[in-house]
């Protein structure tokens, strides 16, 4: 582990997060585009959850995690507030870990 | 809305303990993995570095990796622009705060006030708490493996609570489904943090304006 390591990659992370926010900013963009990048977080958000539940580095696996996730499907197409949602699908995992 | 934002800042803390660990397992001191946590501020691309290093990579594959897992947080950007409009020296911190949680916590609320509070308590609650847990972990080695809690999948029980908005619009259900699908079929082919970013495709069901279900 090197210092050229850890400010190298400081640097690079803030340059796409930088990019992303400051340099389109609040400009007016076509509508055509807004429509567009109003899908971003339904896209990647659903991306981040498959990945967190279904994937060991490149294997697709089912384990406890997809227990827990799809308890905290059911809580929140009932309508269960964010932090429920979030305190059963960490619960069911553990549940069923600690049993297993 | 708040003790969601701080929960899950809590759960992504405990995370940061085990990557305090990995990262001082692999050879890195304690400032260095602070002022990982400090500067770089994007969890999968810290974990990723570490453990590349820790395998015996180079500097390069390190690096390469990482910021290929770091990209998504430039599309997460471009949406948040239009959400956080403000003057350039808040701009410059919430780029630095722009990451998963927070993105997803602010796209889960409707009106703006609540969108840009949502960014700003979920980000600055993660930011906390990932380096009070750096701190920790680089200090006192791996006591806690978050798994046994389920903290592994707090974090994508909290996506699931965060994208249910989404998915009000027909627009919004294509697009979470098609993001999920190109993910889930991708993993195994491409290179770790690509597939997430070519999620960022399903973006195109908004080119067709339609006026049919809204």
């Amino acid at each position: 582990m090197t210092w050229t390591l850890v400010l190298v990659l400081a640097a690079g992370a803030y340059a796409f997060k930088f990019l992303g926010l400051v340099v389109v900013g609040d400009r007016v963009l076509p509508p055509v585009l807004e429509r567009c990048l109003a899908l971003i977080p339904a896209a990647l958000i659903a991306a981040l959850i498959v990945k967190d539940t279904l994937s060991v580095g490149h294997h697709l696996v089912v384990d406890a995690r997809a227990a827990g996730v799809g308890a905290a499907i059911v809580a929140a197409w009932r309508k269960a507030p964010v932090l429920a949602v979030i305190i059963i699908g960490a619960s069911v995992t553990a549940l069923l870990r600690a049993v297993s | 809305m708040i003790s969601a934002c701080v929960t899950l800042g809590l759960a992504v803390g405990v995370y940061a303990i085990s990557f305090g660990v990995a990262a001082v397992s692999a050879g890195a001191s304690t400032a260095q993995a602070c002022v990982m946590s400090l500067l770089v501020f994007t969890g999968a691309s810290q974990f990723s570095a570490v453990s590349v290093i820790a395998g015996g990579g180079s500097i390069g594959s390190a690096l390469s990796g990482a910021l290929l897992l770091s990209a998504r947080n430039g599309v997460f950007g471009l949406a948040n622009s239009r959400r956080l409009t403000g003057r350039l020296p808040t701009r410059l911190i919430a780029a630095q705060l722009t990451i998963d949680e927070s993105t997803a916590m602010c796209a889960a609320q409707d009106d703006p006030v609540a969108q840009r509070a949502a960014f700003w308590i979920t980000g600055g609650s993660v930011y906390v708490f990932w380096n009070i847990g750096t701190l920790i972990g680089a200090l006192a080695g791996g006591a806690i493996d978050p798994k046994t809690f389920g903290l592994d999948a707090a974090i994508p029980a909290a996506f699931v609570a965060m994208i249910w908005p989404q998915l009000r619009t027909s627009r919004g259900r294509m697009a979470v489904l098609l993001g999920g699908g190109i993910c889930l079929v991708s993993i195994p082919v491409l290179p770790i943090g690509l597939p997430i970013l070519a999620a960022s495709l399903a973006i195109m069901v908004g080119i067709r304006r339609d006026g049919v279900t809204s």
